[in-house]
């Protein structure tokens, strides 16, 4: 009788073997994934969204300052 | 500082949180009522052992694979909106919005990459039993992922369980269950879950009557139709109910919404529903003429479904607007009048702390505290309006009546509809006959597009019906907005459009092409 894998290498596998016997289908859906969460992350993120507070103000004193100016002056 | 704010970025920005939202929420209801279905029937195959079953459940699976992969991450392009163009709105709504959302991150990490992972790979490699429960948690899962988005959604239509700290500008929860249990947040999550159930359910319909149609795997379209058939209809009058919840809701706490809703420019007592009707364009407030060309509607309904109470008086927009004070109801003018003390009130605060007047900021800071007198007075009577003094024109507090209306009305058609359908569908399916049903197979292709429009229809009066606020009373949009150029927000609601576009043809294509497989090449 075999033994057991440990409980790590059952999950690595799981997911290795998942992978490796994707089809075809399954392989351009992650494809799309990848270049879609590139797109979202190293395009958008960082080049159109930054957040506007975290980069406009080093602290979050500023950040109220700012914030409560804006709120105050209508 | 307000006033200068360009109306375009204002509505530039809020179109491409609408465009983000509105395709976002085109692969959420798949990826929610898609993962109970297959349950159910992964349920059924490891109960009889039945092949079948387990064939049926991984065509469905693979279908439901499709939609999330294409579908997962891009709500996060939301959040990325929320720290760009919505800082003032981040920045005040501060943990409210943030807690739930962080546990949303987590539960739907954990989850959804867990055991999504067994349900894909783990056929043959983990017991049968240990497989089912994982779908059942990926089910489950991405249902909790949903409650806490919607329950960050319901505090900003009925802020609740928070206190405003004067010295930060931000919202900080004080009981964490008042903004857990609120009643339209809840009422929202079971509505919107059941609205994606349901579409989800008149999915696997259409394309089963399709294979119908074609003749191809009958027995196979046949049960899933069973599935989805009960599924939807339970899943559609659970819909139908909760619509009453939220109806009832708005009537307590967003009566604007509900007057736009129903159109209804002139408030009476005993108040009938419109079921159909057409508005005339160009409407002005306090006009005394009909704002219908025609109406039909059910007499005395609208005050029993929003008030439990067949004679009471519901306000319409001229009420809302002029006030009414039979109805003790506030003009806007008195409600922008006291927002304007509240916020010369915190920036006396901001002036006495800032020049070092010790006594004056103390004095001032009980103003701000719910404990003292003076507090108890100012946030019933003059912080609770606090985002009525950004506005200037009582006809600011409408929102767009006509579109919200005919989204309210093409959203109730299509329920009750939806609820018809499936009884149809399983009356035929029960007695074995649907497969020669030709019209009803054809009806039920044609009715997968109305689920969306439907739920999308909910979510413009949901979103809309609330303008001209993000948080209700508290914030409107034209003070949430960041200052920043709206050229960028207009390239990047185009990119945005691009790419979603791109996204929702490639699951289209994809899915047309593994359905007309069919469910033999299922599952792997």
């Amino acid at each position: 009788m075999s033994e057991k894998k440990p409980v790590w290498k059952r999950v690595t596998s799981l997911y290795t073997e998942g992978f490796r016997n994707m089809p075809l289908w399954g392989r351009s859906l992650w494809l799309i994934v990848l270049i879609k969460v590139f797109i979202m992350f190293a395009v958008f993120k960082l080049v159109f969204f930054p957040n506007y507070l975290k980069t406009n103000f080093s602290n979050d004193e500023e950040r109220s300052k700012h914030v409560i100016e804006q709120l105050t002056n209508p | 500082m307000i006033e200068q704010v360009d109306l375009s970025l204002v509505n530039w920005s809020r179109a491409q949180f609408a465009l983000t939202a509105m395709y976002h929420w085109i692969f959420v209801p798949l990826t929610l009522g898609l993962s109970f279905m297959i349950a159910m029937m992964e349920t059924k195959y490891v109960k009889s052992g039945n092949e079948e079953w387990k064939r049926i459940t991984k065509f469905w699976m693979k279908l439901f694979g499709i939609n999330f992969a294409i579908g997962v991450a891009t709500g996060i392009i939301l959040e990325f909106e929320f720290g760009t163009n919505w800082s003032n709105y981040s920045w005040f709504v501060g943990d409210i919005f943030g807690a739930p959302l962080a546990i949303e991150g987590i539960m739907a990490f954990f989850l959804e990459s867990t055991f999504i992972a067994v349900m894909f790979f783990g056929w043959n490699k983990v017991s049968k039993k240990f497989h089912l429960v994982s779908t059942w948690l990926v089910a489950f899962g991405a249902s909790l992922s949903a409650l806490w988005i919607l329950i960050a959604n319901g505090w900003m239509q009925y802020p609740a369980g928070m206190h405003f700290n004067p010295d930060t500008a931000r919202n900080e929860m004080i009981s964490f269950l008042d903004v857990f249990l609120s009643p339209l947040a809840i009422n929202k999550f079971l509505h919107t879950i059941f609205s994606a159930y349901t579409i989800s359910a008149i999915f696997i319909i259409g394309v089963s009557a399709w294979f119908l149609i074609k003749k191809r795997e009958i027995m196979f379209a046949k049960k899933s139709m069973l599935v989805a058939g009960i599924f939807g209809l339970v899943s559609s009058m659970y819909l139908v109910a909760t619509g009453d919840g939220s109806a009832y809701n708005v009537a307590q706490h967003q009566p604007a919404k509900l007057a736009a809703m129903e159109g209804m420019y002139h408030g009476q007592e005993r108040a009938g529903l419109v079921v159909l009707g057409v508005l005339k364009p160009g409407y002005e407030i306090g006009s005394e003429e009909s704002p219908y060309y025609f109406k039909f509607e059910i007499p005395q309904l609208l005050s029993f479904l929003g008030y439990r109470n067949v004679d009471a008086f519901v306000p319409g927009i001229n009420d809302l607007v002029e006030g009414n004070e039979q109805y003790q109801l506030l003009s806007a003018d008195e409600k922008i009048m006291r927002g304007k003390v509240a916020i010369a009130t915190l920036k006396e605060y901001k002036d006495a702390k800032e020049s070092g007047d010790v006594l004056l900021t103390d004095s001032l800071r009980e103003y701000f505290d719910e404990n003292t007198p003076q507090g108890k007075e100012f946030l019933d009577e003059y912080f609770s309006y606090f985002g009525y003094g950004f506005l200037n024109d009582p006809k600011d507090i409408i929102p767009n009546v006509p579109m919200t209306f005919y989204s309210f009305h093409i959203m109730v058609g299509l329920g009750f509809y939806f609820v018809l359908f499936f009884m149809i569908i399983l009356f035929f399916t029960w007695k074995n006959v649907i497969d020669r049903k030709k019209l009803i197979l054809r009806l039920a292709i044609l009715t997968m597009p109305l689920g969306f429009i439907a739920s999308q229809a909910g979510w413009i009066v949901s979103e809309v019906g609330r303008q001209p606020w993000v948080v209700q009373d508290y914030l409107p949009t034209i003070a949430a907005v960041t200052h920043i150029d709206a050229s960028a927000v207009q390239l990047t609601f185009f990119l945005f459009a691009a790419l979603f576009t791109a996204l929702l043809i490639a699951e289209v294509t994809i899915m047309i092409k593994q359905i007309k497989k069919g469910p033999n090449e299922g599952g792997q």
